[in-house]
């Protein structure tokens, strides 16, 4: 049963890239991404209740891993690539109709989305280290094109920058799982089980610590390129400004979860197997790092995208170090952090399309008084600030309360730390966002309707995940970070 | 002790690959770069082959075969291909000298070898260099990598870092599985092709293929 739930998931994105491939220059192709998008998000759906139901259980001769904690992941991934493609529909319509785009990179555009989707739930619920580097990778490559896809000078330095700099991350990630190949093969023997996350688990104790330190160094050096942890970030505000505004949506949202679970799971490898909290300190520290040198950038930033894409390494960073901290409410926070910032980043730049596209310039100076033209994109997009700030009652609120108070008890020395940096981001954005929002307008209305739906639906759950978070949701997420430990 | 003659030979290929990276390092010319990297190819081909005869794994046979398909043959081949139809011959200039890189590359060497050094102590044998020249080669490719202004130069330089992780691969460890070998492979044929259309896009735009004009990007 669990074999057919997840071959479904995995071959609808499969067989969605392999149709737009053929028919993505059709004019019913936005309709169609939309739809594969869809069937998707209810494949998670149905996998998500059999997990919560029967627990973490292997697919496929033990391949594939399901357990809370990558299922969480996986609906969350489905649900944001499917209104990411809802939103995608009317925001490239109008690139079209502005003549940014062409056809032929709308048909690359469509069918590289539904092979992304897939290279990422790949990644998610494989068992083998080795694949999920894989499919890492392939994530990477699906996307690289798309981030180029203008064609614009700008547009290919992004890209170029985005291909080299993941590849050499990467390529450190490789050399971290071969380490850690090397070491497990001397407990399981070789072949095929020892890159197993599920055997390896078993046997974490027995592993050789001297061998999975340096291999987790590599891994983390390596993945924590993709999560855009500093000093490894500086693809990240590049390739978000210049792609594609749903391309940034998913990067944002979707692809530095993913490769942050790979980190998850090598961290429950390594200190099952020092017996210390070597992996979880270093976490810490590029978590705290990240946050600190992103909330001080934001200052400097005049692109909105830009902007955001810093706001991203600050909120990975505050995840990191939630896992870095351990423990049942810090994995419990740094969980909720990371769903409410996908929602949330989304949702914003879902808002911040709209609004370029009305002004025509993503430079904040010259965007002035969006809620004059349009009171629905003014307000998304403040809303969405004010939940990404963390303001009460939306749920960032509630993750990042979380993570302070554990990490008051726990860590006071890196309070200061966090409350300065989330200070600085808060008056760094809050002053950027305030005159694009209110003030005197410069835009022009568009050509086709903008889709606001997914813009206050994700704005929507967040606030309620403020307000009220559901009691299996709450159950859920508690036994995922129980696993985690 | 008696150190048998596959496992002697091996170590010969491992040295011959470092000093193969060492060459690429200094090498400034566009067509001697691809021609070293086909030749690290075969090296590394050879020494699979051999862990492969020394050890009866026969799935190292297929990597053995791959490696010497793909790195040998295709990918130089495109490599060739690619720049003869761009036109670039000489790699004008790196961003430091070539005695200082070499430099550089030395204390990198030594810093892979103390670094490997823990891990060493637990492998059998012979084996023990082997980890420290595979992270060295890793680690000289990306000095490559970064010293490098043209876009095709910095490609080699990303094939060539793959070839030393897969030198790790499969003479530190006799070998991935099968599927994550084949994964990986695929995964570099589709990055070598996204690169070939990422030249022309960037000549198109810029016409040429030096990565300076791509610093625009700065915070400001």
């Amino acid at each position: 049963m669990i074999d057919v739930q997840l071959m479904a998931l995995l071959l609808i994105p499969l067989l969605g890239g392999v149709l737009l491939a053929l028919f993505g220059s059709r004019p019913w192709a936005a309709e169609l991404n939309s739809l594969m998008s869809f069937f998707t998000f209810i494949a998670s759906a149905f996998l998500t209740m059999r997990v919560i139901d029967s627990g973490p259980q292997v697919a496929f001769g033990e391949q594939f891993f399901i357990d809370q904690f990558n299922v969480f992941l996986v609906a969350l991934t489905a649900f944001v690539a499917f209104t990411t493609s809802l939103f995608s529909r009317p925001y490239m319509r109008i690139e079209q109709h502005h003549g940014k785009l062409s056809t032929g990179m709308l048909h690359l555009y469509y069918s590289m989305y539904q092979l992304f989707t897939f290279a990422m739930l790949i990644a998610l619920t494989t068992n083998n280290m080795g694949i999920v580097w894989v499919a890492m990778e392939a994530a990477t490559l699906t996307t690289v094109l798309l981030v180029s896809l203008y064609r614009t000078p700008a547009s290919l330095e992004a890209a170029w920058k985005y291909f080299i700099l993941c590849g050499v991350g990467i390529a450190l990630a490789l050399f971290g799982t071969i380490l850690l190949y090397f070491a497990a093969e001397r407990v399981l023997g070789e072949g095929g089980t020892a890159l197993l996350w599920t055997h390896l688990n078993e046997v974490k104790g027995d592993l050789e610590p001297t061998v999975l330190k340096l291999a987790f160094v590599f891994l983390l050096v390596g993945y924590g390129t993709k999560v855009g942890l500093v000093p490894l970030h500086s693809w990240l505000p590049d390739a978000h400004a210049e792609g594609p505004t749903p391309v940034s949506a998913v990067l944002s949202g979707l692809l530095l979860n993913v490769a942050f679970c790979a980190v998850v799971r090598s961290k429950v490898l390594v200190d099952g197997s020092l017996g210390t909290h070597f992996a979880g300190n270093l976490m810490m520290g590029f978590g705290l790092l990240s946050v600190a040198v992103a909330s001080f950038s934001l200052f400097r930033q005049r692109d909105i995208k830009r902007m955001f894409a810093y706001s991203s390494i600050e909120h990975m960073g505050l995840i990191t170090f939630a896992f870095g901290m351990g423990g049942p409410v810090a994995t419990f926070a740094g969980m909720l952090h990371m769903t409410v910032h996908s929602l949330t980043k989304s949702a914003i730049f879902f808002a911040v399309g709209h609004a370029v596209q009305k002004v025509g310039t993503q430079q904040m100076e010259n965007i002035r008084g969006l809620l004059q033209v349009s009171p629905t994109v003014g307000w998304g997009l403040a809303l969405g600030t004010f939940a990404i700030l963390g303001m009460p009652p939306f749920g960032v609120f509630s993750s990042e309360f979380l993570i302070i108070t554990t990490a008051m008890h726990s860590y006071p020395w890196a309070t200061p730390v966090l409350l300065i940096s989330l200070g600085v981001a808060f008056a760094a954005i809050f002053g950027k966002i305030q005159p694009v929002v209110f003030g005197e307008t410069t835009a022009k209305p568009l050509p086709h309707s903008p889709a606001l739906v997914p813009v206050f639906a994700h704005l929507l759950l967040v606030l309620m995940l403020g307000l009220y978070m559901p009691p299996y949701l709450a159950d859920w997420y508690r036994q995922a970070a129980a696993l985690l430990g | 002790m008696q150190i048998p003659l596959t496992l002697q030979f091996i170590n010969l290929l491992a040295a011959l690959l470092l000093l193969i990276a060492f060459a690429m390092l200094a090498q400034r010319r566009i067509l001697s770069l691809i021609n070293l990297f086909a030749w690290q190819g075969a090296l590394l081909a050879l020494s699979t082959f051999v862990v492969a005869y020394s050890t009866g794994q026969h799935h190292l046979y297929y990597s053995a075969g791959l490696t010497l398909l793909l790195k040998v043959l295709l990918l130089p081949w495109l490599l060739h291909r690619l720049i003869r139809k761009l036109n670039v011959r000489w790699d004008v200039e790196t961003m430091i000298n070539i005695p200082t890189t070499m430099l550089v590359g030395i204390a990198l060497v030594i810093f892979a070898f103390n670094l490997a050094a823990p891990i060493s102590q637990l492998a059998e044998g012979i084996t023990r260099g082997l980890i420290g020249i595979a992270l060295a080669s890793v680690l000289l490719s990306m000095l490559m990598m970064l010293t490098r202004r043209k876009a095709v130069t910095q490609v080699v330089a990303f094939l060539s870092l793959e070839n030393g992780l897969f030198f790790a691969a499969t003479s530190a460890t006799q070998g991935m599985p099968l599927v994550v070998e084949l994964g990986i492979a695929l995964d570099v044929l589709v990055a070598t092709f996204i690169f070939g259309i990422f030249f022309f896009q960037i000549r198109e735009t810029f016409d040429s293929l030096d990565i300076t004009n791509m610093e625009k990007l700065k915070d400001d």
